[in-house]
């Protein structure tokens, strides 16, 4: 069962999506760790053919109970939601209208009151490796190294540790971290620490990448280059992203498709498609179509709130 | 200092954005002089601490001696260094000594050792699940507010007057340190790492095992410094309530028949061995807890 589990989480999983997948196939085949009790078995992501899209929302409604009252708030209202594999969609929207309670669905910290999310044909009811969270604070473990933060959730999955340090070394690469591995998350700066937060997630090899306003506790200057670089990055691993923010340019610069969000309980606004060229950099800021975006995603969140444009 | 670490915040603000590795090494080793120049200054604090307390320490004893020898205080009632200084080496050239340290050392060891054995796991499995705690909390409670002392008596009817009653003084006097600090590390972990730990699939064991157990070590710690110091509390109460040989019968016997030497003696090796275990440890924990020192 653990060869399975292991062979599972090394090959290619599916298309042309993952980076770095041909040299793994073979490591994947070395002696697993010893079973864990209670460990969950990975879907079998070799085998599984699924309908796209990848991932299928489905007149979703999360509502939430207030702790002392009782009182139940909507949250989300009857959202549908389809991504395809690669793209990478943003959904963003005024604070609190629900877009972060939406993603957590889909990760499945948060249970829906009704509907249905399905990544790669299987349905989310809970956390799974199919699906990685990059939060907006770092949350890195303080008392684990930077290399051992990264390693964290293959750890989880009882990997051995000689081959997830192995795998975790082309990411700490990606994201630029080369020569801090062994340093302990206090020592890095906020950006060092989000790019850690990054990586923890890219090295589980998630069919979805989710990303949880992740700029949204760095600085404007450490922000845009952090952008930047996961621009750079995605231009390398081409991985399916659902994102949420609230900064309307961070949406449009990395998205194929951005979602407006209503106000609370959420509803989708309008769907924008970004028709920049890929591979993007920094530069498609100046480009005409961006500009013209940007206020397009404006208007709607304008128009949703019932505020007037300035 | 000011100066210094100024320096610092400002490099790591400008360091924060992408940059080249070469860069990096040279920032790198910049912080690493900083640090050590910042060490080198925190040695020298540190000597000219070590000074000042000795200055004092010194001056008492020497008030002491002077007051003794002149008469000012009745050296009968009260002693003098010197005095106390041949007793000890009196007591431990003829072995006295020896016997009763390693006496009181094995019921010490006996009991906080069983007390970190039981204590640690109790206070883990009470903080961890809501159902142990809500059976055992009150039982808890009940015997952590009360004077451990007052159950010698019914220790030495249970046990006899050996070893085994005092150790289970000492246990019972060290093992609620443990149990509440390791109660409170396991109510107290960050709900944000624990999601971090469920948003990647960790399973209730995992939980622990990775979020659990290390966010809870500067609490055990704590724990073990409280117990360590009550469980010598304890051996010395044991063995004054009752019982032929360690440090708290020598004292006890000393002080009723007038030699005061000797118990400043059997005082001085206490205090010198509480301040060897708390020590030690206080050094154990900087060791393991260096994540939390940062190089900014």
């Amino acid at each position: 069962m653990n060869e399975i589990l292991a062979r599972e989480l090394e090959a290619p999983a599916y298309g042309p999506a993952l980076l770095f997948s041909e040299s793994e196939s073979g490591a994947g085949l070395a002696e697993p760790a010893a079973p864990i009790a209670g460990r969950r078995k990975l879907p079998d992501m070799m085998a599984r053919q699924y309908e796209p899209p990848l991932l299928a929302v489905k007149d979703l409604v999360i509502t939430y109970e207030h702790q002392k009252t009782g009182a139940q708030t909507e949250a989300v209202h009857c959202v549908s939601l389809d991504i395809e594999e690669g793209e990478f969609v943003t959904i963003v929207g005024l604070s609190g209208c629900g877009k972060t309670s939406f993603l957590n669905a889909v990760a499945g910290l948060v249970k829906a009151v009704s509907g249905s999310i399905t990544v790669a044909g299987r349905r989310v009811d809970r956390p799974g490796p199919d699906r990685a969270v990059v939060f907006q604070k770092a949350t890195l473990l303080p008392w684990r190294t930077v290399m051992d933060n990264i390693t964290y959730g293959l750890e989880l999955r009882g990997i051995p540790k000689q081959q997830a340090r192995q795998k975790a070394g082309r990411y700490v690469d990606l994201v630029q971290l080369r020569g801090f591995e062994h340093f302990h998350p206090a020592a890095l700066s906020g950006g060092m620490q989000q790019r850690v937060n990054l990586a923890r997630a890219l090295v589980t090899e998630p069919y979805l990448l989710l990303l949880d306003e992740p700029f949204a506790a760095l600085d404007a200057i450490t922000r845009e280059s952090m952008q930047h670089e996961l621009l750079a990055i995605w231009n390398q691993t081409r991985k399916t992203v659902l994102m949420v923010t609230h900064q309307i340019d961070e949406a449009v610069l990395l998205s194929d498709r951005v979602i407006v969000f209503s106000p609370r309980p959420a509803r989708i606004a309008a769907d924008i498609r970004i028709n920049l060229p890929r591979p993007r950099t920094g530069e498609v800021r100046f480009d005409p179509v961006f500009e013209q975006r940007t206020k397009e995603v404006f208007d709607v969140i304008h128009q949703s709130t019932g505020q007037v444009v300035p | 200092m000011n100066s210094d670490a100024a320096v610092l915040t400002k490099k790591s603000f400008l360091d924060a954005p992408s940059r080249s590795r070469a860069s990096a090494d040279r920032q790198n080793n910049a912080t690493c002089r900083e640090i050590s120049r910042f060490k080198r200054r925190k040695l020298l604090d540190h000597l000219k601490g070590h000074a000042l307390s000795t200055a004092v320490f010194v001056t008492v004893f020497a008030l002491w001696e002077i007051a003794s020898r002149t008469g000012l205080v009745d050296p009968m009632f009260s002693s003098s260094p010197s005095a106390v200084v041949l007793t000890g080496i009196e007591l431990i050239s003829d072995g006295t000594l020896a016997k009763h340290v390693l006496a009181s050392g094995k019921v010490y060891v006996l009991g906080v050792g069983s007390a970190i054995v039981l204590g640690v796991p109790i206070g883990v499995a009470t903080g961890w699940f809501k159902w142990v705690n809500r059976a055992f909390s009150p039982l808890i409670s009940a015997f952590y507010t009360m004077p451990r002392i007052a159950l010698m008596p019914v220790f030495i009817i249970w046990f006899g007057l050996g070893t085994s009653a005092k150790v289970a003084l000492v246990l019972l006097s060290a093992i609620f340190p443990l149990i509440v600090n390791m109660q409170v590390a396991m109510q107290n972990i960050d709900e944000e790492y624990k999601r971090v730990g469920i948003a990647y699939g960790a399973t209730q064991w995992q939980l622990f095992r990775t979020i659990a157990l290390p966010s809870s070590v500067p609490f055990l710690l704590t724990g073990l410094r409280l117990s360590m110091g009550r469980g010598m509390l304890g051996v010395i109460a044991a063995e004054i309530f009752g019982g032929a040989e360690g440090l708290g019968y020598l004292i006890q016997y000393a002080g009723a028949t007038f030699q005061i030497d000797v118990v400043f003696v059997g005082v001085v090796v206490i205090a010198g061995f509480g301040v060897i275990v708390d020590r030690s440890l206080a050094y154990f924990a900087t060791r393991v807890d260096s994540w939390k020192i940062t190089s900014s």
